[in-house]
């Protein structure tokens, strides 16, 4: 059994959306709360990558935001290599911060465009007191250079790059701070293809040279299918299915995922025909009761209707649906 | 044989800007029969959507159609005056955006925006055009439509939205619709239901697609022929099938492969290096020569026009033109 590098238990975040009170009290109206992610359950083994499917609205990248310690979990615990986070205290958060780092979407956003790319890179250097002086911009021109950029390329600004260079830029100052772990918030959804190959290519080859374990978070099965060892796939905030990456492909157990994957267009002009799927993901504030898929689930029988499944072991890993263990 | 009911030859389309003048379409001729679904791809700023723009005179000033000529069945329709382009424009040739919020107008309902689109094309009551209405979103799969039509847009989820303006684009009954990337803002499970909305409806009404994305998936399951643009250049044209598995031009056959599939076995994904020239710095010559694998030094000097191949392929490439062929 490889080690477990971060465990997440029962992780839930609630984010209130009421109206304000004058108008809670005009019009009588109740607080409302919106549950982005409900006792999600998973561990991530050391040099590994892990990734989180789901359509817009799934809850992906609030999970990721709590686990990087932007967002503070409503209940639930994060272990990072056997260290509970403890989001009130701000010395252990600092400590463990150094270790994970994130890369985001948005390349245009990430980067701020009236520095130079030599301090954006340096900016963990400094912050953590990793290195002084003259030894802080020769390691920025080391991480350009790891990630395929030059070293003149410290003193220019972010626009002066196109969208997959700074990317790659967002990638070496997330490795500047020597982390063990680093969450992709959907790294290459915001670029071409060729590019999206130039960068995917790029995070394997950082991953086997540093040993680096990644959290994927992603809408693109088959960018995930590329690059990961074990999967997730959330609906409306729940984990509906954990499997080893391959299997997932070859035997999906949960009828959600078995609906994403007919959903993928087929490339291979296999004649594949596709699944019609029904309907789409229903307002989050007010989930269906039971199984939060069962109006879209072409299994569903009363029991989704009323309670909850629990995740039950399968081949490559679990899945939440009362179907499967269902006779018949 | 029979004429197209789309032919565009030779179109060049310039943006005049304090730096010179860019030439963002550069001499891209194809042709579309009736019925035919056409695909046309590209990384972004290849050109699709300007092309889409040039074709139902949409393009914003200062930018201009400096060349070339668009045939729609037979009449010219690239010089005609604004009053009877706006006659073309809804009536004979749809419109489907990327965005189904901002195409939409909030301040109306649903109802007010189709029947609007039908009486100034077609001359029938407004009774008439309610029904017309009703049926067509009962059509495109709109559930209880004759109830749903005097919602705001703003009652829609997204896929239902992007129904509605496929409903919009098709009431006046057109010989060609433009899609430009109609399902790039919709997730994946839903993007195929408005893909086959799309295709059934068409094909039901005999009438032409030109579908604009970046998604090779989806071309490889709607276009009949798949168009390529690289740089505003037209790099391949031909049959889909032939054209996804035996990529004729070095880009093609790059880009094809640097896209992950659900069925691939290896590592790591074919990366083209470099990224596509910006406007103002295209190279003298083929303008992927930079980035090309199979380079030669005509390649670096002459441009290359599209060369038929005679089995419905146009590939722009020296190593498909005869000559070179023969000295080997």
């Amino acid at each position: 059994m490889a080690d477990t590098l971060l465990q997440v238990q029962g992780l839930t975040r609630r984010f209130d959306v009421s109206k304000p009170w004058l108008n809670r009290v005009l019009e009588r109206s109740e607080r409302q709360f919106l549950t982005a992610t409900a006792d999600v359950s998973f561990d991530i083994r050391r040099g590994e990558t892990f990734a989180l499917v789901g359509e817009s609205g799934s809850g992906k990248s609030t999970i990721a935001k709590m686990i990087v310690g932007l967002l503070e979990p409503s209940a639930g615990k994060i272990v990072f290599d056997g260290q509970q986070m403890d989001f009130q205290s701000g010395a252990a958060m600092r400590a463990l911060r150094r270790r994970f780092q994130m890369i985001f979407q948005d390349p245009f956003a990430s980067l701020n465009p009236r520095w130079h790319v030599g301090d954006i890179i340096a900016e963990p250097i400094r912050t953590f007191g990793l290195m002084r002086g003259a030894a802080v911009m020769k390691e920025v021109a080391r991480l350009l250079d790891v990630v395929g950029l030059s070293a003149t390329d410290a003193a220019k600004f972010p626009h002066e790059f196109s969208g997959g260079q700074r990317q790659r830029i967002a990638i070496a100052r997330a490795l500047s701070s020597r982390p063990e772990f680093i969450v992709c918030d959907e790294p290459t959804s915001a670029l071409d293809v060729s590019v999206q190959a130039q960068i995917l290519n790029l995070m394997r080859d950082l991953q086997d040279e540093f040993g680096l374990t990644y959290l994927l978070i992603s809408h693109d099965l088959s960018v995930v299918r590329h690059m990961s060892n074990r999967i997730g796939v959330l609906y409306l905030g729940r984990l509906v299915e954990v499997a080893d990456g391959k299997k997932l492909f070859t035997e999906p157990q949960h009828p959600y995922s078995r609906m994403l994957l007919d959903a993928v267009p087929d490339l291979e002009l296999s004649g594949r025909r596709r699944r019609q799927v029904e309907g789409e993901i229903p307002n989050p504030i007010s989930p269906p009761p039971g199984c939060a898929f069962h109006p879209r689930c072409p299994l569903a029988f009363d029991r989704c209707k009323l309670e909850l499944p629990q995740p039950m072991p399968t081949p490559g890993g679990n899945a939440a649906c009362f179907a499967l263990g269902k006779p018949g | 044989m029979a004429e197209p009911l789309l032919s565009v030859r030779d179109l060049i389309v310039e943006f005049p800007t304090r730096r010179g003048t860019l030439r963002a379409i550069d001499r891209v001729s194809f042709d579309l029969k009736e019925g035919e679904v056409l695909g046309m791809v590209g990384e972004s700023g290849a050109g699709k959507s300007i092309t889409g723009a040039a074709i139902i005179g949409l393009i914003e000033p200062p930018g201009r159609i400096a060349g070339g000529e668009i045939w729609l069945r037979g009449e010219r329709i690239d010089n005609l005056p604004m009053e009877k382009l706006r006659r073309i424009r809804g009536k004979r040739i749809g419109m489907v955006f990327q965005d189904p919020l901002t195409s939409l107008n909030p301040l109306y309902t649903v109802a007010d925006q189709l029947i609007e689109t039908i009486r100034t094309h077609l001359p029938i009551s407004e009774k008439e055009a309610r029904q017309r209405a009703v049926a067509l979103l009962d059509r495109v799969g709109i559930p209880a439509a004759a109830r749903r039509i005097d919602d705001y847009p703003h009652h829609f989820s997204g896929g239902m939205r992007q129904r509605v303006v496929i409903a919009l684009a098709l009431c006046a009954e057109p010989e060609l619709v433009i899609a430009d990337e109609p399902t790039t803002a919709l997730d994946v499970s839903v993007q195929a239901q408005i893909i086959d909305v799309l295709k059934e409806i068409c094909a039901e009404r005999g009438a032409a697609v030109m579908l604009i994305t970046h998604d090779m998936g989806v071309i490889a399951e709607t276009a009949d022929r798949v168009a390529v643009l690289y740089a505003g250049r037209l790099a391949e044209i031909g049959p889909v099938r032939d054209v996804i598995k035996q990529a004729e031009h070095p880009y093609t056959a790059g880009l094809m492969g640097s896209i992950p599939t659900l069925t691939q076995t290896s590592d790591r994904l074919v990366q083209i290096p470099g990224s596509m020239p910006r406007l103002n710095a295209i190279p003298q010559g083929c303008a992927f020569n930079p980035r090309c694998t199979r380079v030669f030094n005509r390649c670096r000097v002459e441009r290359p026009d599209p060369i038929d191949r005679g089995d419905g392929r146009q590939v722009a490439c020296w190593l498909h033109d005869p000559a070179e062929v023969r000295n080997g």
